[in-house]
């Protein structure tokens, strides 16, 4: 059988297993009666629900033809990691991961080493444009988030501030 | 009269110099994260809310309130010079209001929407504190019954205007709900799909999905496009104020659009983007004054009407949401999370108990869109700068200050692992063409849904019945039912994907 739209299809997919692994899911607790909802009853139901609206999804998808394919087309890997990257690493270098005792940098270095790896998802990349960036962004961020509205952020690495 | 004692308890609350500064700065927040292209008003609002973390609560929803119509006014500004519209209620003022900017009448046409937006939101807030007192009083007479059948409607409502595929959209909704889900059951204390992750327990925070969908996914895919096809028109500014003709066709198409809007907002779901394709359509029905640039060239009707309807629309969406603590829409539901931080449950019970915040807000309403027009007049030119600033360097900003933002919610890493989990999850909505908004929606009424079905099955001995046997529960339910039935009649389903196919 050929897939008449790829969009519809993934899609469709999508919903039915994240249906049914929630409605799943939902088994594991106590279920009840409708008189008596158990924390079960309602994940239950939607899951199922889910479940059951992306099986027709996925049936159209078969079934019904569309005139381009609609296919879903190439996927934007660079962006994609560099920006994921760019976010995961801003977590780290700010929090540290106390699980390989690595120590937090605190948010200056952070902001450094989050604004370099996300501007190389762009198109062009000039190192020197980019520290430009991430200084500007440093002393804006130092002013607006922890002068003015005083949040609470580990500003240097804790090895200083202690 | 009790209308103007409220709104004056209102004003006497928001006036304070203190206050205005803080509409002020919420105004500018929010149009300056708002102008940038590929930004829709809910990722702005999501990554602003946490600079009002620190503010006493009535100088938050002030705040708020601005950072709200900025971002409204901000995706207006981008569509219209950028032909690009943030969010779908701006659709239909690209069409012609980007033609006025290419004939170097971007000035006029931003006008026109600021001025048209302030008439609309000053009727609308008007409207609002007048229906808000009455509806409330139709609230405490809900019962959970009713107040499921009410989500439902506006959950139906909410996927009808949504554009694409109409299952998908339902789908969405019915995902976004489960979300809301994971976290410590109130009832039973049973943590739900937390997967023995301490901070799973709380829920995910809706802060972390609305930047990882709608700010990480829409910066990805972005990013993915071939280089820059938008044009900005900066030095063909000239003339900001429109002229007396444009005034004389702009009022007429002001008052249609606001009385339109201010109708089809209370409405739960899209009120605000049905209002503005409503008033568009009717301006495009109405005759051409002698000389006057037809619709789809540049005609300033076609700005102002869809600019005050969806002003208006969005105004009046407010009541629900106040009266009935039920967000109409994505945009909305962002801002009952934000009363919720600073420990404000929209809903009946606080125009009782808590008078000076509800007539405060409503102020504080008008109060930003009226800083609004004093900020935008004189500053479009600076915002049309902005909007040359390269994309290289916006991107990495606004992803570092999503992270930033997401850090300060709970002063948790976890958050940030989870936005980078959400935003691959937004980018592979974009790719898959799954409108993420009804997700958002559903994900803030999950809870309160699974509550009010719980409370009403309760009541009625697990009797499914008792939705339909209550007059007003039947209904809500049976005008969900019409509008479904609606939106699938064929020439209306024709009709309604030609509206969406310019997206």
């Amino acid at each position: 059988m050929k897939i008449k739209s790829q969009k519809d299809f993934y899609s469709g997919l999508l919903y039915t297993l994240v249906g049914a692994a929630f409605a799943y899911g939902a088994t594991s607790y106590n279920i009840g009666t409708g008189a008596r909802m158990g924390p079960g009853y309602f994940p239950l139901l939607l899951g199922s629900i889910l479940a059951i609206i992306g099986a027709i999804i996925l049936f159209k998808s078969l079934v019904v033809e569309t005139p381009t394919g609609d296919e879903v087309g190439s996927w934007a890997w660079k962006p994609l990691v560099f920006i994921i990257a760019g976010n995961l690493l801003f977590g780290v270098l700010l929090g540290g991961l106390p699980s390989i005792k690595l120590p937090g940098m605190g948010l200056i270095a952070a902001i450094y080493g989050t604004t370099l790896v996300v501007s190389m998802a762009g198109d062009k990349f000039k190192l020197q444009e980019v520290l430009i960036l991430a200084t500007v962004l440093s002393v804006m961020s130092y002013l607006a988030f922890i002068m003015l509205l005083k949040l609470q952020f580990p500003v240097w690495p804790t090895f200083i501030s202690g | 009269m009790d209308l103007i004692n409220n709104l004056s308890l209102g004003f006497g609350v928001a006036f304070t110099l203190q206050n205005l500064l803080y509409a002020f700065i919420g105004c500018l927040l929010g149009t300056l994260i708002g102008v940038l292209p590929g930004i829709g008003p809910v990722a702005t609002i999501a990554m602003l809310l946490p600079a009002t973390y620190a503010l006493p609560p009535i100088a938050a929803l002030i705040m708020l309130a601005g950072i709200y119509y900025g971002a409204q006014y901000g995706g207006s500004t981008t569509a219209i010079l950028v032909n690009l519209p943030g969010e779908s209620s701006s659709v239909v003022t690209v069409i012609d209001g980007y033609q006025m900017a290419r004939k170097g009448r971007a000035g006029p046409a931003l006008a026109a929407a600021g001025l048209g937006s302030f008439f609309a939101g000053c009727v609308g807030t008007l409207i609002l504190a007048a229906f808000a007192a009455p509806l409330t009083e139709v609230a405490f007479k809900f019962g959970p019954a009713e107040y499921f059948s009410l989500m439902v409607l506006g959950l139906i409502g909410a996927v009808v205007l949504a554009s694409g595929s109409l299952i998908k959209a339902v789908g969405m909704i019915v995902l976004g709900l489960l979300m809301g889900l994971i976290g410590t059951d109130v009832n039973s204390g049973v943590a739900r799909y937390s997967f023995d992750i301490p901070e799973l327990t709380d829920g995910i925070g809706f802060i972390v999905v609305a930047m990882g969908v709608f700010g990480y996914g829409e910066i990805i895919a972005n990013l993915g496009q071939p280089e820059d096809k938008r044009e900005v028109f900066t030095g063909k500014v000239k003339g900001l104020f429109p002229t007396g003709e444009d005034f004389r066709n702009m009022i007429p198409a002001v008052l249609r659009g606001t009385t339109i809007g201010s109708c089809l907002g209370i409405l739960p779901g899209g009120g605000a983007l049905l209002a503005a394709f409503a008033a568009y359509t009717i301006e495009k029905k109405t005759k051409l004054r002698p000389g006057e640039v037809p619709f789809g060239q540049g005609n300033i009707r076609g700005v102002a009407a869809p600019e005050s309807a969806n002003n208006a629309g969005s105004q009046t969406s407010f009541i629900p949401l106040l009266t009935l603590g039920i967000p109409p829409n994505a945009v909305m539901a962002l801002m009952v999370g934000a009363m919720t931080i600073h420990n404000i449950q929209p809903g009946p019970q606080v125009m009782t108990s808590n008078p000076e915040l509800f007539w405060g807000l409503i102020a504080s309403m008008w109060l930003g869109n009226a800083m609004l027009i004093i900020l935008n007049l004189p500053l479009i030119g600076m915002w049309i700068k902005l909007l040359t600033v390269p994309y290289r360097w916006l991107f990495p900003a606004i992803i570092l200050f999503c992270a930033i933002g997401v850090y300060s919610t709970n002063n948790n890493t976890f958050d940030i692992w989870l936005v980078g989990f959400f935003g691959v999850v937004g980018y592979m909505f974009i790719k898959l063409g799954m409108e993420p908004a009804p997700l958002l929606l559903g994900f803030i009424l999950g809870p309160m849904m699974e509550e009010n079905l719980r409370r009403a099955l309760l009541l009625s001995r697990g009797d499914w019945t008792v939705f339909v046997t209550r007059g007003l529960s039947a209904s809500l339910l049976a005008a969900a039912v019409v509008l479904l039935i609606i939106v699938l009649l064929p020439s209306v389903k024709s009709k309604r994907e030609e509206a969406f196919v310019e997206e």
